[in-house]
C-alpha cells in the first residue's frame, strides 16, 4: 500500500483539496434565492384592510398556530400567509409551533401551546382524526379553536372551521370544461384527468365533483391518471398519457405544483391540440395563464389565503366581535371558501393571492 | 438469491482475480498501464479459467431473463393498447428511463461494491434546488450545470468518506443523509418549486437527435462508460473484489476504504448528472424531487441479478431493470388502469420476473 511515492500522493491530495475548497466556496454563493418575492407575498394581505368595526384595535389577543410542515408550495404558503396576517394587527401576537407531519408531534406541539395559555388556538391538523382529542381538549380549558382546512371529526373539538372546498374544485374545473368545449362545438370530447395523491380524501372529493359537474353535459372522463403532487411525477405521468390518448381536447390537473411537470411533458412532446386546467392556484401557473402562450388556460384555486382568515376569525373570537358586514354578532362555526376560476379576464386580480 | 441456482462460493467472481497473484498486478498499478494487461493475462491463467467461463454466462442469464420479461411486457403492450408498438411511445419509456437509468449505474456500482446509497433521491433534490436558485440560474447553462454535478460529487464523498474513514455502516449513513440533504434543499429552496427560466437549459429536454431526444443519448453514453468503467478497467475489478470480501481484497493490497469512497463519489456524480435531467424535463427544482428513487433505484439493481450483498454484478442487467419498471408504467397508463391495480401488478410482476430470471438460471449453466 505504499507503492506510490508519498510526494504523488501529498500533492494530488493538495490539488483534490484545493479544487474541493474552490467548488465549495463558488457553491457557496449560489443558495441565494432572494428575489422581489418577499414583497409579493406581503402583497397577499396589504392591499386588504379588514372590514367594517372589525379593523380596529382592541383587546390583546395571542393566536396560537401549529400547521403540518411546509413541504410544498401550498403549505408552505399557509404558515407564511399566517404569520404575515398576523404580523399586521397591533394588537396580536403570534405563537406559532414547528410545523411537522408527524401527528404524535403535532398532539404535543397542540399541547405546549394550551400549556402557555394562548388566548384562541388556530390548528391546521396532518390528519384531522388524529388530531380531534387535543383540540377537544383546548375547547375545555377554555381556548376557542379555529379548525383550518383538514376538518376535526367532531364539531366539538372547534369554535369555527374554516377551509377549502374540494368538491367544488372539481365542478368549478369541469364546468370550466364544458362551457369551453361546448362554445367550440365539440361533440364528442377527449377529457383527461391528472390527480393528485390518489388515497388523500380530498383527491377524492374533486374527482367526484369534476365527474359531476362532466356528467350534467354527458361528457365522461376518458382517462384518469394519479401523479404525487410533485413535478417530476406529474412529468412522468403526462408524457405516458399523451402517448395513451394521441388526441386530447380537455385536461384537468389538481395540482399547480405538480402541473410545472405536466406543462413540461406537453411541451417535450410537441402538443397542443387541448387546453388544459389547472389546480390551487400558484403563481407561476397564474403567469403562465396571463402570458396565454402554452395549453394552460386557467386554474381553480384551492385559497392559500385562508390562513390569512383564520388568524382574522381567530382575532375576532378572542376579542368577541362579529364578522364585519355580516349582521351575526358572533363569528359563524363554520366558513366554505370558493374556488374561483382563473382565467385570462380575471387573473390580475387573483395574482396577488397566489402561492410560489 | 442465486446462490442456489448456481452453487458456487461467492467470492468466485471478483476475488479470484485479487487472489489470483494479486501482489505484484496490483501493488504497481498505480499510473502504470502495463498491469492492467496483465490481469485478465493472470486471471486466464491457472485456477481463474473456470471461474471465468461461469462468471460469463451468468451475466447473461440474467440478462437473458430479464429480456424474456421485457419482450412478454411488449406482448402484453402491444395486445392491450394499439398506442404501444409506435416510435413515439418506444422513445417515450427510453426518455422515461433516463433519470432513473443514470442514477441506476451509480447504485450498481455501490452495491456491488458491497454497499448501498439510500441517499441518491435525496442528493438528486438537493442538487437540483441548488442548480436552480436565482442566483445561480443568474450564471447561466453552465453555471447550473456545474452547480448540480458539484453537489452531487460533494454529497457522494461526504458519504463515502463517513463511510469509509467514519467506520458507519453504509446504510445508516445514507440513510443520514437521505435526511439530511433533503432538508439542505428545503431549506434552501424554501419547500417553493423554483422554476428554470434559462432556456438553454430546458432545451436538454427538449431537444432531439434523430427523433430521439438528448437524455437518451446521455444516458446510453453514462451506461456505456459505466459498462467499460465496471468491465474493462481495474477499478471495475477493484469494486468486484472490494464487495466480495473486503478483507481477501485488502490483504491484496487494494486500498479497500479508499475504493469505497470512489464508489460513493461516483454515486454522486451519477445523481448530480440525473439532476440535470430531472431538473431539465421539469423545467423546475424543487425539494421534493426524486422521491422514493432510492426505491426505485435498488429495485432495479436487484431484479438486474445484482447481489445485494455485493460482490456480483450486472450492470446491463440493472438497465435492463429499469427498463422494466419503466415499460410497466408506460402499459399502466395506457391502459388507463387505477392507482390501486398499479400497485398490486408492480410487486406481482416483480416477484414474477425474480421467479423467471432463477428458473432461467436454474436451466442454462452447464
Amino acid at each position: 500500500m505504499k507503492d506510490s511515492g508519498a510526494g504523488s500522493i501529498g500533492r494530488r491530495n493538495m490539488l483534490f483539496g484545493a479544487g474541493a475548497l474552490g467548488s465549495g466556496l463558488l457553491l457557496s454563493a449560489c443558495t441565494s434565492n432572494s428575489t422581489d418575492d418577499g414583497a409579493d407575498q406581503a402583497g397577499v394581505t396589504a392591499d386588504r384592510p379588514a372590514a367594517g368595526s372589525a379593523g380596529t384595535p382592541g383587546k390583546h389577543v395571542t393566536i396560537g398556530f401549529s400547521a403540518p410542515a411546509a413541504d410544498h408550495g401550498w403549505m408552505a404558503a399557509i404558515t407564511k400567509n399566517a404569520k404575515a396576517q398576523a404580523g399586521r394587527y397591533t394588537d396580536v401576537s403570534f405563537q406559532a409551533a414547528e410545523g411537522t407531519n408527524d401527528v404524535n408531534a403535532q398532539i404535543s406541539a397542540v399541547q405546549t401551546l394550551i400549556d402557555r395559555k394562548v388566548d384562541v388556538l388556530v390548528v391546521l391538523p396532518f390528519d384531522g382524526k388524529a388530531l380531534t382529542s387535543i383540540g377537544a381538549q383546548a375547547m375545555d380549558a377554555d381556548i376557542p379553536v379555529v379548525n383550518l382546512d383538514r376538518v376535526f371529526d367532531n364539531s366539538l373539538a372547534y369554535r369555527t372551521w374554516i377551509g377549502g372546498d374540494n368538491y367544488g374544485m372539481g365542478v368549478n374545473a369541469g364546468q370550466y370544461i364544458v362551457r369551453t368545449l361546448k362554445a367550440k362545438g365539440v361533440g364528442k370530447p377527449v377529457i383527461a384527468e391528472i390527480a393528485g395523491i390518489d388515497n388523500l380524501d380530498l383527491t377524492k372529493q374533486r374527482s367526484q365533483g369534476f365527474k359531476d359537474a362532466l356528467a350534467k353535459a354527458g361528457f365522461s372522463v376518458s382517462i384518469r391518471q394519479a401523479a404525487q403532487f410533485t413535478a417530476d411525477s406529474g412529468q412522468q405521468v403526462m408524457s405516458n398519457v399523451l402517448q395513451a390518448r394521441s388526441k386530447l381536447d380537455a385536461v384537468w390537473n389538481h395540482d399547480d405544483d405538480q402541473g410545472i411537470g405536466v406543462e413540461a411533458a406537453v411541451k417535450q412532446a410537441g402538443r397542443s391540440e387541448f387546453f388544459m386546467v389547472g389546480g390551487a392556484g400558484s403563481k407561476h401557473a397564474m403567469q403562465q395563464i396571463k402570458a396565454d402562450s402554452g395549453v394552460l388556460k386557467a386554474t381553480v384555486v384551492y385559497p392559500s389565503s385562508m390562513s390569512a382568515s383564520a388568524i382574522t376569525l381567530a382575532r375576532l373570537i378572542g376579542q368577541g366581535k362579529g364578522v364585519g358586514d355580516l349582521v351575526e354578532q358572533e363569528v359563524p362555526t363554520s366558513i366554505t371558501l370558493f374556488s374561483a376560476t382563473v382565467t385570462k379576464d380575471n387573473v390580475d386580480q387573483y395574482l396577488p393571492t397566489s402561492f410560489t | 438469491m442465486s446462490d442456489r441456482t448456481t452453487p458456487r462460493p461467492a467470492q468466485d467472481p471478483g476475488a479470484p482475480g485479487a487472489d489470483t497473484g494479486p501482489g505484484a498486478a496490483v501493488t504497481a498499478l498505480p499510473g502504470t498501464p502495463p498491469p492492467v494487461k496483465a490481469r485478465p493475462g493472470a486471471l486466464r491463467g491457472a485456477a481463474a479459467g473456470p471461474a471465468l467461463r461461469r462468471l460469463l454466462p451468468l451475466a447473461q442469464v440474467h440478462s437473458l431473463g430479464l429480456l424474456v420479461v421485457l419482450v412478454l411486457l411488449g406482448v402484453v403492450g402491444t395486445t392491450t393498447s394499439g398506442n404501444f408498438l409506435t416510435g413515439d411511445n418506444i422513445v417515450t419509456i427510453l426518455t422515461g428511463a433516463a433519470v432513473i437509468g443514470v442514477i441506476t449505474v451509480g447504485q450498481t456500482f455501490v452495491i456491488i461494491g458491497g454497499g448501498i446509497d439510500l441517499s441518491v433521491g435525496a442528493i438528486v433534490a438537493v442538487a437540483s434546488v441548488w442548480c436552480t436558485t436565482v442566483a445561480t440560474q443568474s450564471h447561466g447553462l453552465a453555471g447550473m450545470l456545474f452547480t448540480a454535478v458539484v453537489v452531487g460529487a460533494a454529497v457522494g464523498l461526504l458519504n463515502g468518506l463517513l463511510i469509509a474513514y467514519g467506520r458507519i455502516v453504509a446504510f445508516i449513513t445514507t440513510l443520514a443523509m437521505m435526511a439530511s440533504a433533503r432538508g439542505v434543499a428545503e431549506r434552501i429552496s424554501d419547500r417553493q418549486s423554483q422554476v428554470v427560466t434559462v432556456d438553454s437549459f430546458n432545451r436538454i429536454a427538449t431537444d432531439k437527435f434523430l427523433g430521439i431526444p438528448l437524455l437518451v443519448y446521455l444516458m446510453a453514453a453514462i451506461v456505456v462508460l459505466g459498462w467499460l468503467l465496471l468491465n474493462r478497467t481495474t477499478f471495475g475489478r477493484r469494486t468486484f473484489a472490494v464487495g466480495g470480501n473486503p478483507e481477501a481484497a485488502r490483504l491484496a493490497g487494494i486500498a479497500v476504504r479508499r475504493h469505497t469512497v470512489l464508489l460513493y463519489l461516483l454515486s454522486g456524480v451519477c445523481c448530480g448528472v440525473a439532476a440535470v435531467m430531472l431538473t431539465a424535463r421539469t423545467t423546475s427544482g424543487a425539494s421534493n424531487l426524486g422521491n422514493l428513487y432510492e426505491l426505485d433505484s435498488i429495485a432495479a439493481v436487484i431484479i438486474g441479478g445484482t447481489l445485494l450483498a455485493g460482490g456480483r454484478g450486472s450492470l446491463v442487467g440493472s438497465i435492463l431493470g429499469v427498463l422494466v419498471f419503466t415499460t410497466i408504467t408506460n402499459i399502466f397508463v395506457l391502459n388507463n388502469l387505477t392507482t390501486d391495480i398499479q400497485e398490486i401488478a408492480k410487486g406481482l410482476i416483480i416477484i414474477a420476473a425474480v421467479l423467471l430470471q432463477r428458473f432461467q438460471g436454474a436451466r442454462s449453466p452447464a
